[in-house]
């Protein structure tokens, strides 16, 4: 279960502090399917920062599992992330010095798996990149990173996995197998997902909707 | 365990992309690690060599040696006695003579200082001499000479030519290829002529005020220990001003020469070492810089900042081994070379051998090395936010007052002072060696910041747009001004000083210099009754003597009171510190006590002497020295008032050829002993010293060689006593010498450059791609390819100036130093040889910036602008 109570963050900025969040509260609970939409500058990225413990919030309490993530020191998070958490970025952001299977295998090593290419192979597969388990990532298209990014997401079988627009940089058709992709893991894992998107068709397939203007919650589906 | 192996799988896994960037961190440890490896392989060969033929260096077990010969010294010829009526047959003695005499070749007529040594059939007892053609060696014995080849050249003569030696005539058989135990520097003071001990009666040349000193060697049996022999007799033979040798002696002696030779040419490949540190330091920013995403990326799928540092950490260590291997193989080839540089300046034979303590020493440098300048930028792994990985902007400011940080600091710190202690075998040099390394980068960093300022504030709005652009290059961000900077001068610095330090120490010597008009002959061992013929001759030639320099020798029989003989016993005396610390560049302790003086007499003060206290001689208040109530005054040098442990107001008394003569200390001087003047340890004033045995000297300038070789050839002839001295050819011999060492020490500080060259080149890299985009951009703007080339070419031109600018005023410094504190001469600034080595240094910068820019104007503007 994720919850965060109340929390605030401000930037500073050229000696003046920019508030690009207000007072956000809500609750997912486990299995759930949330999407964060709003304009350009709305805070999107901040939350999702924020409740993935990649930053602490200025004021307020993001709880995971129960966990209080601005009590917890950096490397504490880091640790949390690497049991609990899953990425999908916009970009990808696949470490381009590794090959596919490489980038798969990095957070099943993390962890301390010791079957983490055999497991990284089966994702793959799974992913339908099996046979291009060796490239790197220059040598894959667009899609085919998306779905090298998600087999990586999904290695450690995370309890949360938050994608920061995964569409953003594909074409309809691409973005739309990574999506089914992405929702069918989610099934069958039972993975909690949070995304950030622009793209309201993506946003309306998700269970539930909030909605971010000014750093404030506009609209919540669930409310 | 997991997370070791997690770690060294990234490592490796991450390397394998990045090899050419990394090969750079490789690179720059690579050429400082080869010369340590070399200069220490070479200095371990030298001590092994030398070890391995200590018995050759002095050719038997024992030498005992002194003005007299041993069967004129009772306790020595006892102690010979005792010897052979021990050891009985196995015992062998032969004794040399060894002093500087004329050698003239009646037939070519040329005539040359040479120093003489005769030797008895039988030494060496061990080792051999090589001769050219071989196996003469022991016709010396039937009357023959042997000859250094550097003699037949100077005074035109062959193998089988007839020399003379004062009345002795001496066919030339064979010259002498290697001698065990010579070292180059002796051969300045005139070239070896070896003769029979039996036919130097013949020569007439060891008469009254000859300079000759016997030697006595020993061959031992087994049972005899030569080192408990020297121990129990040293204290009786030092009493009659002898000394005993030993094997041991020489080896130790040699190899501590050595080795502190070794030692300083291992420091100057040190720099190198830890120039190439920056180069790592740049190599692993730059390297981070680009590796921010692949970091952020790991944080996010929670790698500790722990872990990510050291995925990195092990990278620069494995590049830095590789480097280090690589220089090691690098050294072990350089080190075939060594030889080759220091020719004839070595003693013994060297067998050229990798050693395995210097190869583990270079690469545990290297990787050390590595490791710790790798660690600061590093650090700054710990900054990389993983929110990074969402927006570009995501990174903290840097930490202040971080601890690690400056643990880190310390470390480098503490890093170079131990290495460079390591290096020289102490602390306190090994911190200031480090001290003036951290100094100079200090300067370069100042530097090349005021360069990057003064670039901002100061480029006139007026100037033309190449110039505006090369020079903004200077200060834009992601600027290579201070990594440029701080390599290249540093590497320039380096070598600007040896060369300024060794263009001085030349300049000392130097007699020939046109309108200089010092004398170049110099004339001493004249007779009371030569002064006529030797004046006469000079005049002869249209020159003019200078006025003759009586000389005195004499020896010190008690100062302040007590007896010399009861100080040489004792071999101590009551001035605790300063006779020790000069002890292993003059001939042990007690020289001062010990050797013979040639002093001299006179009203006057020389000119390049200084009474740095007391006051010079007035007439008529000085004693008759025959009493002790009526000294005779007498001024000091004052380093040998500090070995005696006297000053002003001292008493002491002289042996002069038998006769006390009893003096006071009335005046200090400093004296330039680098300049070619007669100088004086002791002046006596005038009066007391008249009526002694005294021999005179004299000095004259011949600016025409053949002059010079004419007078000499006279004398050697009519005068044969008479010692000639030219003192060009000194001056030549002394010259190569110092260019040997300098060669050999610049040969090293090469390797400073190589490195500075790798850094530039790492430097340039790190704004590579940065550079080709706005190259292109401009190109897209409208800007052609020359004027692309023009703005480059100003922007390295000006880097290579401010480099070259700040590198030759800190040689001068440098330099200066050196010469007033290491070399205690005057320093006069190489103008002209600067300005051009500055020159040099900003065409290296500009060409290496313009050939490593090139993709610049090669790439067409939309193969750049696609890849956005």
């Amino acid at each position: 279960m994720l919850e965060c109570e109340a929390i605030g963050h401000d930037y500073s900025s050229a000696g003046r502090t920019l508030t690009v969040l207000k007072d956000i509260t809500f609750r997912i609970e486990d299995g759930g399917y949330l999407a964060i939409v709003g304009p350009s500058g709305s805070g999107k990225t901040t939350l999702l920062g924020l409740l993935a413990g990649l930053d602490r919030p200025t004021r307020g309490r993001v709880l995971l599992e129960g966990d209080d993530l601005g009590r917890l020191a950096e490397d504490d998070r880091a640790r949390l992330r690497r049991s609990k958490v899953g990425f999908v970025f916009q970009s990808f952001q696949l470490i381009p010095t590794l090959t596919a299977r490489e980038n798969v295998q990095v957070p099943l090593e993390l962890a301390g798996t010791d079957r983490a290419a055999p497991v990284a192979q089966e994702l793959l597969d799974r992913v339908g990149l099996g046979a291009r388990s060796h490239h790197y990532p220059s040598q894959l298209s667009g899609g085919e990173q998306q779905r090298v990014a998600l087999a990586r997401a999904f290695s450690t079988r995370p309890r949360i996995l938050f994608a920061d627009e995964p569409t953003g940089n594909l074409d309809a058709a691409t973005g739309a197998t990574v999506v089914e992709l992405m929702e069918s893991l989610n099934a069958e894992f039972g993975t909690t997902l949070v995304l950030v998107t622009h793209d309201l068709d993506l946003a309306a397939r998700a269970r539930r909707n909030i909605r971010l203007a000014d750093g404030a919650i506009v609209f919540d589906s669930a409310a | 365990m997991t997370s070791t192996g997690f770690v060294l799988r990234m490592a490796w896994r991450e390397a394998r992309a990045a090899r050419r960037r990394l090969a750079l961190l490789t690179a720059s440890v690579m050429a400082g690690v080869g010369a340590l490896v070399a200069v220490n392989s070479f200095t371990d060969n030298l001590t092994v060599s030398v070890a391995e033929q200590a018995q050759a260096l002095l050719g038997a077990d024992l030498a005992i040696s002194g003005r007299k010969p041993v069967t004129e010294v009772k306790v020595a010829q006892r102690l010979v006695d005792s010897l052979r009526s021990t050891g009985g047959d196995s015992v062998a003695v032969a004794s040399s003579v060894n002093f500087a005499a004329m050698a003239y070749m009646p037939t070519s007529g040329g005539a040359r200082l040479v120093q003489v040594r005769s030797v008895e059939a039988g030494w060496p007892f061990y080792g051999t001499i090589e001769t050219s053609p071989a196996g003469m060696w022991g016709r010396i014995q039937d009357g023959a000479a042997i000859v250094d080849p550097s003699l037949l050249a100077a005074i035109g003569a062959q193998v089988g030519d007839t020399m003379a030696l004062g009345e002795g005539r001496f066919p030339i058989v064979a010259t002498v290829i290697n001698v065990p135990g010579d070292v180059g520097l002796q051969m300045a003071l005139g070239a070896r002529v070896f003769v029979s001990t039996d036919a130097l009666p013949g020569t007439g040349l060891l008469g009254f005020g000859a300079r000759v000193q016997h030697e006595t060697f020993l061959r031992l049996p087994g049972t005899i220990d030569p080192q408990a022999v020297a121990a129990s007799a040293g204290p009786v033979l030092r009493a009659e001003r002898m000394r005993v040798r030993t094997v041991a002696d020489d080896r130790d002696n040699l190899t501590d020469g050595l080795t502190r030779l070794g030692n300083y040419l291992g420091l100057v490949a040190l720099a190198a070492l830890l120039l190439g540190g920056l180069g790592v330091a740049s190599a692993v920013h730059v390297f981070i810089r680009q590796k921010l995403d692949t970091i952020a990326m790991l944080r996010c799928l929670g790698a500790t900042s722990g872990q990510v540092f050291a995925i990195h950490l092990v990278q620069a260590l494995a590049m830095g081994l590789l480097g280090s291997v690589l220089g090691a193989l690098l050294g072990v080839g350089l080190q075939q070379v060594m030889p080759i540089v220091l020719e004839g300046f070595l003693p013994v034979g060297v067998r050229v051998v990798p050693s395995a303590k210097a190869i583990l020493l270079g690469i545990g440098l290297g990787v050390w090395t590595a490791g710790v300048y790798a660690l600061l930028p590093l650090l700054g792994i710990r900054d990389v936010s993983p929110l990074a990985t969402l927006r570009r902007d995501a990174d903290p400011p840097p930490r202040r007052r971080d601890p690690a940080r400056i643990a880190a600091a310390l470390a480098l710190a503490a890093s170079v002072v131990t290495l460079a202690s390591i290096q020289v075998g102490s602390w306190w040099q090994g911190a200031w060696f480090a001290a003036a390394i951290g100094g100079a980068l200090l300067v370069l960093w100042l530097a090349s910041i005021a360069v990057i300022r003064a670039a901002r504030r100061w480029t006139p709005a007026s100037w033309s747009y190449v110039w505006r652009q090369g020079l903004a290059n200077l200060h834009r961000p992601a600027n290579q001004t201070v990594t440029v900077v701080v390599a290249l001068g540093f590497g320039a610095f380096l070598l600007t000083t040896l060369f300024t330090a060794q263009y001085n120490l030349l300049r000392e010597f130097r007699i020939d210099g046109a309108g200089e008009g010092r004398p170049n002959l110099l004339l001493f061992d004249i007779q009371s009754d030569q002064r006529e013929l030797v004046s006469g001759t000079i005049r002869g030639e249209g020159i003019t003597p200078s006025p003759f320099t009586p000389i005195v020798p004499m020896r010190l029989s008690e100062v302040n009171g007590q007896r010399v003989r009861q100080i040489l016993e004792r071999g101590t005396t009551t001035v605790p510190d300063s006779v020790e610390s000069e002890g292993g560049e003059r001939d042990g302790s007690l020289w001062a006590f010990r050797r013979e003086y040639r002093s001299t007499y006179r009203s006057d003060g020389a000119t390049v002497e200084q009474v740095t206290s007391g006051r010079w001689f007035v007439p008529g208040a000085t004693g008759s020295g025959r009493t002790a109530d009526e000294p005779v005054e007498i001024s000091m040098e004052s380093g040998l008032a500090e070995e005696l442990g006297v000053g002003l107001d001292a008493l002491i008394t002289w042996d002069v050829q038998g006769v006390p003569v009893f003096s006071r200390v009335t005046s200090l001087r400093e004296v330039n002993w680098a300049q070619f003047e007669p100088n004086f340890f002791v002046i006596f004033a005038p009066g007391a010293l008249n009526g002694a045995p005294q021999t005179w000297v004299t000095l004259a300038r011949a600016s025409n060689p053949a002059a010079r070789g004419r007078v000499q050839r006279v004398l050697a002839e009519r005068a044969a006593n008479v010692t000639t001295v030219d003192l060009g050819d000194v001056q030549r011999a002394l010259e190569a010498v110092i260019d040997r060492i300098v060669l050999a020490i610049r040969f090293m500080a090469l390797f400073s450059l190589i490195t500075g060259a790798v850094v530039l080149i790492g430097a340039i890299a790190t704004s590579r791609w940065q550079r080709i985009r706005e190259g292109t951009l401009l190109r897209t703007l409208g800007a052609t390819r020359w004027q692309v080339l023009r703005i480059i070419s100003v922007e390295y031109a000006a880097l290579g100036l401010a480099s070259a600018l700040v590198a030759t005023v800190l040689a001068s410094a440098g330099g200066w130093a050196l010469a007033r504190q290491v070399f205690k001469s005057n320093f006069v600034l190489p103008v002209v040889p600067m300005i051009l080595l500055a020159l040099g240094l900003v065409a290296l910068t500009t060409i290496v910036g313009l050939w490593n820019s090139f993709d610049v104007l090669e790439r067409p503007p939309l193969e750049v602008l696609r890849a956005e």
